[in-house]
């Protein structure tokens, strides 16, 4: 059956292809396209500047998306939502001037192996800073971490634990609440890089029991290029700021400055209320659709993916055997042919999927792997695409010369 | 994209190549790399004393059109100098490029069945990693 929500993605019309690659990026709806395009048409200035009408249906505009963030993933009050460029700014930016600031020599991170590079990078280098020790979190072939794990990696000097909460190649969720509860009795707090469970899952940060929250809003169909931190207000509050620059003051003289109330003391420079206000209608568009709806397209998909590559005894799938627990993200190899031969055949009937690190190496070591392909899916996508990518899998062995 | 570049040549140098391995006698060793990708391979030559290539190997992981790339250039070059080894390199990367003539490709043998790579600017890269890491390797050795 096809999906009744393609036709609000003019991509499917204009440039059709069987998109399954969005945990990477996803598609953007009309409302996103046309609410960048009516921000620069009618409320383009530098927002929190000016103090002409224009500049003040800017800020508007931003500030009302703040308060749409805030809203959405449960904050305490908009001035705990930072915009940033994107996940990967966000988890920085709490290694820059949270993990330098306040952990100490001895202390220990700990963080897991399945990390995208955004979440294991800046934890490597505020470790090596600091003098701290980084310890990895194993998962079991399923993307399980198991109490025992837990137990022996997460020590009373444990003061910071940075996790996934869904894995971008596994598609599991890992177990945040229980990490929570064990850092919060270190006196530590719980990062979360959101990237891949904010689009897909209802996320309240309350609920969640962390103190930081990073994601992108390209990955929830918002445009590219804004991206957000939540930190719970005290924890901002005591921080630095990360960046220094314009309109993140208070007052500055020649011999220094006093930083603007939260949240602009992290936001330096001139901001992105495109990117900002685009997101807002994202984020609308995903609620009118509903995470109930969107996560059962995603596990009659993925179930469908899984019962055709059953039949398939020359690919294996990574991760779960339940496609219930793949949050859309179906990561496998196909013996004696790389991913990116997989990727290449693929594209030739213009289905799109990923091939390669998924910028995760250490995972793809840890589990054995050099590369694999990954399809992933969202909210737009429907049998009919699921059919034409299984049906060019089949060829693929065939393809590259193999017999079966 | 089309599928013309997965034909029998490719994918015979791909599934059975014949130069996987190693050489025990080989005068210069050199790694090439596509970080993007993580393909690695490890490339072996035995020159002998006159500048002819005696031999060669590689060795490494990759996909179809890295190995079957570097597989069908050591079958091109052994048996040739030096200068004649990085004239086939340059011809080759000239095919890449879209511009190799009918004369040209002739000379490239098997290699010109990746032709079709200059169409497939995602995976330039793949074709030419073993090309590049010999052209490395053989410049290196003149300025020993």
């Amino acid at each position: 059956m096809s999906n009744i929500l393609k036709k609000d993605f003019p991509v499917f019309e204009k440039a059709p292809c069987v998109y399954l690659d969005s945990a990477a990026t996803a598609q953007r709806p009309y409302v996103v396209i046309d609410a960048v395009k009516e921000f620069y048409e009618t409320m383009n200035a530098n927002p929190l500047r000016g103090l002409y009408e224009l500049s003040m249906a800017a800020t508007q505009a931003y500030e009302e998306a703040r308060e749409c963030v805030a809203d959405f993933i449960g904050a305490g009050s908009p001035g705990e939502i930072i915009f940033t460029r994107n996940a990967t700014e966000s988890l920085n930016l709490v290694a820059y001037s949270y993990a330098l600031n306040f952990l100490k020599e001895g202390d220990e991170i700990v963080t897991t192996v399945m990390e995208h590079h955004s979440n294991m990078l800046p934890w490597q280098m505020a470790a090596e800073k600091i003098g701290a020790k980084l310890i990895y979190l194993e998962p079991g072939e399923d993307g399980t971490i198991t109490e025992e794990e837990m137990d022996r990696k997460i020590s009373p000097k444990c003061k910071l634990i940075a996790a996934a909460h869904v894995s971008n190649v596994l598609g599991c969720i890992n177990p945040i609440k229980e990490l929570a509860d064990r850092v919060h009795k270190n006196g530590g707090v719980m990062v979360v890089d959101g990237a891949q469970s904010v689009p897909h899952m209802e996320v309240d940060v309350k609920e969640l029991g962390a103190d930081f929250l990073a994601f992108s809003g390209h990955k929830l169909m918002g445009p590219f290029g804004i991206g957000v931190l939540w930190a719970k207000r005290e924890l901002l509050e005591a921080m630095p700021p990360f960046l220094r620059g314009g309109e993140m003051i208070e007052y500055v003289s020649l011999d220094g400055a006093t930083w603007a109330e939260l949240p602009h003391k992290f936001e330096a420079g001139t901001v992105n209320p495109s990117g900002a206000y685009g997101l807002m209608k994202a984020i609308g568009y995903l609620k009118d659709v509903g995470f109930d709806r969107i996560r059962k397209i995603e596990d009659e998909l993925t179930a469908r993916i899984f019962d055709a590559f059953s039949e398939m005894e020359y690919i294996h799938i990574l991760g779960s055997d339940d496609p219930k627990k793949h949050t859309g993200i179906v990561s496998f190899t196909i013996d004696g042919v790389h991913p990116h031969d997989i990727s290449s055949i693929l594209d030739s009937e213009n289905v799109d999927i990923r091939a390669g690190h998924h910028c995760a190496q250490p995972l793809m070591e840890y589990l054995g792997v050099m590369n694999t392909a990954r399809a992933s899916l969202y909210l737009y996508n429907d049998e009919e695409d699921v059919d034409a990518f299984v049906n060019m899998i089949r060829k693929v062995r065939g393809i590259m010369g193999y017999e079966s | 994209m089309s599928l013309n570049i997965y034909g029998e040549i490719l994918n015979e140098h791909n599934i059975r190549p014949t130069h996987k391995g190693n050489i025990a006698d080989a005068t210069i060793r050199l790694e090439g790399k596509n970080p993007t990708c993580g393909d690695d391979i490890y490339l072996e030559l035995k020159v002998g004393e006159d500048g002819t290539i005696e031999d060669g190997a590689f060795n490494g992981s990759g996909c179809a059109i890295s190995q079957a790339s570097v597989d069908i250039m050591i079958d091109l070059i052994i048996g040739e100098s030096k200068e004649r080894a990085l004239e086939l390199c340059e011809k080759f990367m000239k095919m890449i490029r879209g511009e190799a003539s009918p004369e040209d490709l002739d000379e490239l043998d098997e290699a010109a069945a990746l032709k079709d790579i200059s169409h497939m600017p995602a995976r330039v890269k793949c074709a030419v990693l073993g090309w590049h890491t010999m052209e490395e390797m053989l410049k290196k050795t003149d300025d020993l």
